[in-house]
């Protein structure tokens, strides 16, 4: 390195976090030991660092003592390395100068005792390594100015819409025939109990509509290059059999082909053809064929109704898969939840007792398109008496821990629309609290709790047919214990409604492969901070928002794709973007040709000249992952800001105080 | 040969991924769970950036056990950065018998972003299991070699 020994002075600043750190880690003591390691010009400690006062202090050290390393010790560098990075620049100093010493969540928060010791070996070792930090140069980069968006439900379309609205193109991705997600399935949504395919059909046709937006039904993302505001997304269009741009939606194959299935949207109450939309309104308004009941596909050409009777010709079987290319500078994952199966919780008797249902069930009885025209009746018989089990999966150690927020008032609302439809049926709600939280909420508990309504508080035991009474007979009986009196109760029912966990979908971790996102520990994708970030990802340019981040209502999960074009136009709109300096690069003299490096890069960056007999880093394609730098043999390449010398100036720092001082490392 | 006080503790050094166990160690943080003081943590971008030197450098400089946390197999933000140092660490391990560690004082695991809850064990079994081996004081070893 270029300056001497004494050239290189470091300031130490020391954050209390107010009582966060300070609270555990005697902060006036890490300062003094900070402020005799050796090159620290100065060491401070202050209430708070990353505030204005705070960041003013750093400031003035770099331009008043001639700084020219500084480590903060503070809280994660994922929380505020952004932050002091631009103290440092503000000050002239090159940002990559300065080094983050993880006190807080990585010590003061999680220690009891021992914290002021650990402190100051991590803080030694922050010094260390800052001795040997480099300035490095920012790239910056054009952001191609589109976006993707992944998921047709109610958050994608929210999204797509926005960012159409704002004059951006998007691709929209949907897997279903249909855009429309779970909410085009529900009947009334809470607590205002307006329509939700008359509040949702608007947007859907708007999507279609918009000249900005391409839309891609029945298709799905396979594969993500790129990076942020650079991203190369291919997707698989699956053949419809029917040409998009040909057909009218006029529905006259569906009406004449003879083959049936069980209707994915009506739950498997209903039946649909071969050829079908999944639902009357649904966007786009084109058929697919199902492959696995048409008759024409698995005989090979015998039937071929939707063939003769297509006045316009636009059914086309030798329609095969197809890839599509696209390139986007953000990405907005909005692929929503799966409603959990609840016969894995086998005493509740779902798929044992016909009259046993799930809320999704319920809603496509209770919808005026449903199987039964809006009529709640299972096989005929109208249930004078229905049982609403709250909490089946969720909130349950067995299953779910959390809670899927939007039950208590479903079953509210389900309560309701009973009351509404069934004349003097009573309803029974079995919960274990009423959760209704949310603007509205706690206005319409007030509303159906003085309708008809019994409320049982308790997790039930079992749904059984076995008949104790003259009454039970024929019912369906929920086994419960009701825990505001301490006894068990028996109550016979003509109909029994599950409310089932909401799950992180069959093919989350998939999902979260391809656009290299994590999970939480409950399943669902995992935002960058809970709260203060709650789309963006640990994947600069990759946003998650609706039910695929967690189980959210609609006014929640809108409001999120809101976010997410929110996000995703200020990546576009500014037009470029800062990709980090920390790559790698070969240092020729010491190359010796042995390719090791070119086949381990996960991103093909290196390429080996014959010519020269070397290798040589592409810096656009590098990500800094530092598997190259590990792997040289000859330790020709150096990976910026992890340098070999940097990381075991860190470690032999790191453990100064474990031995003697005579033993020099 | 270094006497352990009856309060001796050992010190241990984490070499932790950018993105998942570096994540998940914070995430214990931020949830409070509380874990031994043992653990001191290097940040690197990926396990697939740690040079087995680095490893012995920790030995050396007075490490009695070493942890390297990355992302789960398939999970590497880097794509493929961890299945490059299950093999490292297989040499590492032989590597390290050889030069007479106990290889048990070394340990590779998984940890997510989200789990803050296993990082906390972790560092409270390996504190638990290097107390119970006592001290390595390797550069004893080295001095007399």
């Amino acid at each position: 390195m270029a300056e001497s020994k004494n050239d290189v002075r470091i300031g130490v600043y020391v954050c209390h976090c107010g009582s966060n750190i300070a609270g555990t880690v005697d902060v006036d003591d890490l300062t003094s030991f900070a402020q005799q390691q050796g090159s620290v010009a100065v060491a401070r400690n202050y209430k708070f660092m990353c505030s204005e006062p705070g960041q003013a202090l750093i400031k003035k050290d770099i331009e008043e003592l001639g700084l020219n390393r500084v480590v903060v010790a503070s809280c994660s560098p994922r929380m505020h390395e952004p932050t002091f990075r631009r103290v440092c620049e503000d000050a002239n100093l090159n940002p990559y100068q300065l080094d983050m010493c993880n006190i807080r969540e990585q010590c003061s928060w999680v220690h009891k005792s021992g914290a002021t010791g650990k402190a100051k070996a991590l803080v030694s070792a922050a010094i260390s390594r800052a001795y040997y930090l480099q300035p490095l140069e920012r790239r910056e980069v054009l952001v191609t100015p589109a976006v993707l968006v992944v998921g047709g439900g109610i958050a994608g379309i929210q999204a797509a819409l926005k960012v159409a609205e704002a004059g951006h193109k998007v691709y929209l991705v949907e897997r279903e025939p249909s855009i429309g997600g779970h909410m085009i399935q529900l009947d009334k949504t809470f607590p205002t109990l307006d329509c939700s395919a008359c509040i949702l059909t608007p947007k859907m046709a708007a999507v279609k509509a918009h000249p900005d937006i391409e839309l891609m039904t029945y298709s799905e993302v396979v594969d993500v290059q790129g990076y942020v505001g650079n991203f190369r997304v291919t997707i698989r269009r699956k053949p419809r059999y029917v040409d998009e741009s040909l057909c009218t939606g006029c529905g006259i194959c569906q009406e004449k082909c003879p083959w049936k299935a069980d209707s994915e949207f009506d739950c498997g109450l209903g039946q649909r053809k071969a050829i079908y939309t999944p639902f009357p309104q649904a966007v786009p308004n084109v058929p697919v064929i199902d492959p696995e009941h048409c008759v024409y596909i698995q005989k090979e050409g015998k039937c071929g109704a939707c063939l003769k009777f297509c006045e316009r010709g636009a059914i086309d079987f030798t329609q095969k898969e197809k890839m599509v290319d696209v390139e986007v500078g953000a990405i907005i994952v909005a692929t929503g939840y799966d409603l959990m199966d609840p016969s894995a919780i086998s005493r509740l008797g779902y798929k044992r007792f016909p009259n046993v249902i799930t809320s999704m069930e319920f809603e496509r009885l209770c919808n005026a398109t449903g199987p039964t025209g809006g009529h709640i009746t299972i096989d005929g018989k109208e249930p004078k008496s229905v049982a609403i089990i709250h909490c089946v999966g969720s909130r349950d150690e067995k299953y779910h821990t959390y809670c899927s927020r939007v039950c208590c008032m479903y079953a509210l609302k389900f309560a309701h629309l009973i009351g509404e439809k069934i004349e003097g049926a009573q309803v029974y709600q079995f919960y274990i609290d009423m959760r209704c939280y949310g603007k509205g909420f706690e206005e319409f508990y007030q509303r159906a709790s003085s309708e008809a309504v019994n409320f049982v508080r308790g997790r039930p035991a079992q749904v059984t047919d076995f008949a104790m009474t003259p009454e039970e007979k024929g019912k369906l009986v929920v086994v419960c214990e009701n825990t505001l009196v301490g006894r068990p109760v028996r109550v016979p029912v003509d109909m029994v409604i599950l409310c089932p966990a909401m799950e992180p979908r069959a093919d989350a971790k998939e999902v979260a492969r391809r656009f290299n996102l994590s999970q939480s520990a409950d399943g669902f994708l995992l935002e960058k901070h809970a709260k203060l970030d709650p789309v963006a990802t640990a994947n600069d340019g990759v946003f998650i928002v609706g039910c695929v981040q967690g189980p959210k209502d609609i006014p929640d999960t809108v409001a999120q794709g809101l976010a997410g074009a929110a996000e995703a136009l200020a990546l576009i709109e500014k037009g470029r973007v800062e990709l980090e300096a920390a790559t790698a690069f070969v240092n020729e003299a010491a190359c010796s040709g042995c390719k090791i490096c070119v086949s381990l890069c996960p991103y093909s960056a290196i390429t080996f000249s014959e010519t020269e007999k070397l290798s040589h880093i592409n810096e656009a394609l590098c990500k800094g992952c530092g598997v190259c730098v590990a792997a040289c043999p000859a330790g020709a390449i150096v990976g910026r800001h992890f340098t070999d010398q940097q990381i075991l100036a860190e470690v032999a720092a790191l453990l100064v105080d474990t031995r003697p001082a005579t033993v020099a490392v | 040969m270094v006497v352990p006080s009856n309060n001796w503790e050992p010190t241990i050094v984490g070499f932790l991924c950018n993105w998942c166990a570096y994540q998940g160690a914070d995430l214990a943080g931020t949830s409070r769970m509380t874990y031994a003081p043992n653990v001191r943590i290097v940040r690197v971008m990926c396990t697939g950036r740690i040079d087995p030197t680095f490893v012995l450098k920790a030995f050396q400089s007075g490490a009695d056990g070493v942890i390297v946390a990355g992302c789960h197999p398939g999970d590497c933000h880097y794509s493929e950065g961890n299945y490059k140092t299950i093999r490292r660490v297989t040499l590492l391990r032989k590597l390290l018998s050889q030069m007479g560690i106990d290889p048990e004082r070394f340990r590779l695991e998984w940890v997510s972003a989200g789990e803050g809850a296993k990082w906390a064990q972790i560092a409270d079994e390996m504190s638990a299991a290097i107390k119970a081996k006592g001290p390595l004081a390797w550069w004893e070893t080295l001095k007399e070699a």
